[in-house]
């Protein structure tokens, strides 16, 4: 008998230890309840950084783009249109009206940490009898590589790029059958070629973006997309990446350009973790109750069948509050164990599943990150829907007339 | 220190069997039990014999009438009080399933001085440990009371009522679960603590062999006490 412990927790200890096939099931059914929750989590959680991380180094948090051209409806007279299907027109390829002064300004817009200039358009790139169309995206390196984390993705070569250099994907060399240092013409829309040197490969893990995107220095596409001194879009970075929603709502205010968030670009992915959230949040309640019920009908079972041992304990001066405390202890010490060991068996399966699952391109699906608050959250939350789930057994032990106890 | 342990005064019990109807079990029990008596109290089943003892171990309160413990009077006090009052100044033995089976003996022995001071201690242990050898059980100490036989575990329930040093122990039918070679050991067990401690006992007991070994019998008979003797030893009995 530890003489560190109060009467009741070994009271407590001991009749859970007495009644071990009741404990060991219920801890079995908590074990799996809180595995899976925190399995769950820490998957959800781990996805859902692991795809943030990709889109936030892929992309700029907010772009800045020309205002679009409005349609209007065809219209004989007054109130007749001709055509209700109103088409879009096509987008020319236009710069951003005094765009110097645009970035100026956001360069001094508090929240903003990184502006970068870029002009892009479709072009096609030949080499001998090959062709591909391109996306041709002018940059300046120094700032660009900052928002957009190309050169972690370069494979060959440098993530440099002089006048007449060009640094396009794997997928694209392959298509092409050109390798690092080789010449490439590529001609515009507008009509205007040149000849670049690959001087970087890139695999952004994606064979359509490998097999499309082209990175030229900003001179080279202006000059190739007829587009001498003006930039088809500002990439700007924030400094509360989910703060972009708003901050490229103020600043489409302020401008007059049009902002887009990567909020915006990736609403579906939005919609898709919160519909994950809910349903996980469904799937913890309801784990949380059955877990709940399970502690409460054993130490209900548990006091039926002592009832005639709370009422000698009663008999010898045990206090109302002692009974109570002994059966509440037993809800927490089983909420506790269980999700000590479920937290255990939520982990293994999380190493397990890292190591099968996999992407395409074999890299992890998600980062195997131990995160101690989920671990605590889930004792500490466990352990109080332990006490919580003992309360109306321990009222019921607790309130015991001795006399029908020990009558039994 | 009050002279008597115990006093009834016209204590009353009924039982609510639903309204309106209630039954009275006890009529007006008078009752006084001196320091260091060792009183036996019999009676046909169903007379009363254990309601009087529950209402005398503060387990029940009594419908009307007043009694006292150790000079306390308990019909002012609470819950809480009476508690307290009934683990320091009364040790229960019951007939049978009295023992906590998930611990041993001698934790069993000092439950009573566990539930009083909250944490165990080596002073418990040693007491208990004394105790156990009293009842001449030390070797099983450490034994599952689930392993002991009825008579041993007796004994050990016997022990336990005594971690407190009460001034009353209450025992019912202690030895109507025993063999007679077991029943006579428990009752010498008893009345051989009641001599060396100074321990008041009230035993309910069916065995008239064991009550005339008693310093007294009270009999009661459909909730009324109808005698109240002092028993006259013979000195071939004392002996
Ligand atoms: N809780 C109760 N409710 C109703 N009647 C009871 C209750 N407890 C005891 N009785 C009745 O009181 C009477 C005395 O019972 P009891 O004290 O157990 O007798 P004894 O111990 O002498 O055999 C019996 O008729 C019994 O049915
Ligand atoms: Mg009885």
């Amino acid at each position: 008998m530890s003489r560190w412990l109060p009467f009741e927790w070994i009271a407590a200890l001991r009749f859970l230890r007495e009644g071990w096939m009741q404990t060991f099931f219920i801890l079995a059914g908590i074990t799996i309840g809180v595995g899976v929750i925190v399995f769950m989590s820490a998957l959800l959680a781990g996805l859902q950084s692991n795809f943030l991380q990709r889109v936030l180094n892929a992309q700029a948090q907010i772009m800045l783009l020309p205002p679009d051209e409005v349609a209007r409806p065809l219209r004989d007279g007054p109130g007749i249109v001709e055509d209700a299907v109103v088409q879009r027109p096509t987008q020319r390829l236009r710069s951003i009206d005094q765009w110097q002064a645009v970035q100026t300004q956001m360069a001094t817009t508090s929240g903003v940490t990184m502006t970068s200039p870029v002009a892009s358009g479709a072009a096609l790139a030949l080499r001998g009898e090959a062709s591909r169309s391109i996306t041709l995206t002018g940059v300046e390196p120094e700032s660009y590589f900052r928002i957009v984390r190309l050169p972690d993705s370069i494979v060959a070569g440098q993530a440099r790029l002089l006048n007449d250099e060009i640094i396009i994907g794997t997928d694209l060399a392959t298509a092409l059958g050109v390798a690092l240092g080789d010449k490439l013409r590529v001609t515009a829309a507008s009509g205007r070629d040149a000849t670049l040197t690959v001087s970087g490969l890139f695999d952004l893990g994606n064979r359509q973006v490998n097999e499309r995107n082209t990175y030229v220095a900003l001179r080279t596409a202006q000059s190739l997309l007829n587009l001498i001194g003006g930039v088809t879009s500002l990439q700007l970075t924030v400094q509360d990446a989910y703060a972009a929603e708003t901050m490229a709502q103020a600043i489409q205010g302020a401008t007059g350009v049009r902002a887009d968030s990567w909020i915006r670009t990736n609403m579906e992915f939005f919609t898709a973790v919160n519909a994950q959230r809910t349903a996980n949040t469904v799937i913890r309640l309801s784990v949380g109750l059955s877990v709940a019920l399970g502690i409460a009908s054993v130490l209900v079972v548990s006091v039926v069948q002592r009832s005639r041992e709370i009422g000698i304990l009663r008999a010898m001066g045990g206090t109302r509050g002692q009974i109570l405390r002994i059966f509440l202890i037993q809800g927490g010490v089983l909420g506790l164990l269980g999700s000590l060991s479920g937290s255990g068996l939520g982990f293994a399966a999380l190493v397990l599943w890292h190591r099968w699952a996999r992407q395409a391109d074999g890299s992890e699906l998600f980062p195997l990150t131990i995160q101690p608050d989920l671990f605590l959250a889930a004792m500490g939350v466990a352990t109080l829907t332990g006490v919580l789930a003992a309360m109306a057994p321990a009222l019921r032990a607790a309130r015991l007339d001795p006399v029908v106890a020990i009558r039994g | 220190m009050p002279a008597e342990v115990l006093r009834l005064e016209d204590i009353r019990k009924s039982f609510n069997l639903g309204t309106p109807l209630e039954t009275e079990v006890l009529h007006g029990i008078d009752l006084m039990l001196r320091r260091g008596e060792f009183c036996a109290l019999i009676g046909p089943s169903g007379s009363g014999k254990s309601t009087l003892l529950n209402l005398i171990g503060l387990l029940d309160r009594p419908t009307a009438g007043r009694l006292f413990i150790e000079g306390h009077d308990t019909r002012a006090l609470d819950d809480a009080a009476l508690t307290r009052l009934r683990g320091h100044s009364i040790g229960f033995v019951f007939q049978y399933h009295h023992l906590i089976g998930a611990f041993t003996a001698a934790e069993n022995v000092m439950m009573p001085l566990l539930l009083d001071r909250g944490h165990p201690d080596d002073t418990m242990r040693s007491t208990a440990e004394d105790l156990l050898d009293r009842v001449g059980l030390l070797p099983w100490k450490e034994s599952r009371v689930g392993n002991l036989s009825g008579g041993q575990q007796q004994r050990v329930a016997i022990a336990r009522a005594l971690a407190m040093n009460p001034a009353l122990v209450l025992a019912d039918e202690p030895t109507g679960n025993l063999d007679t070679r077991s029943a006579d050991g428990v009752f010498a067990l008893m009345r051989e603590v009641n001599r060396t401690h100074g321990t008041a006992f009230l035993i309910v007991t069916h065995d008239p062999r064991l009550a005339r070994r008693c310093d007294r019998i009270v009999e009661v008979v459909d909730g009324r006490i109808v005698t109240n003797e002092a028993v006259v030893h013979s000195a071939a009995e004392e002996a």
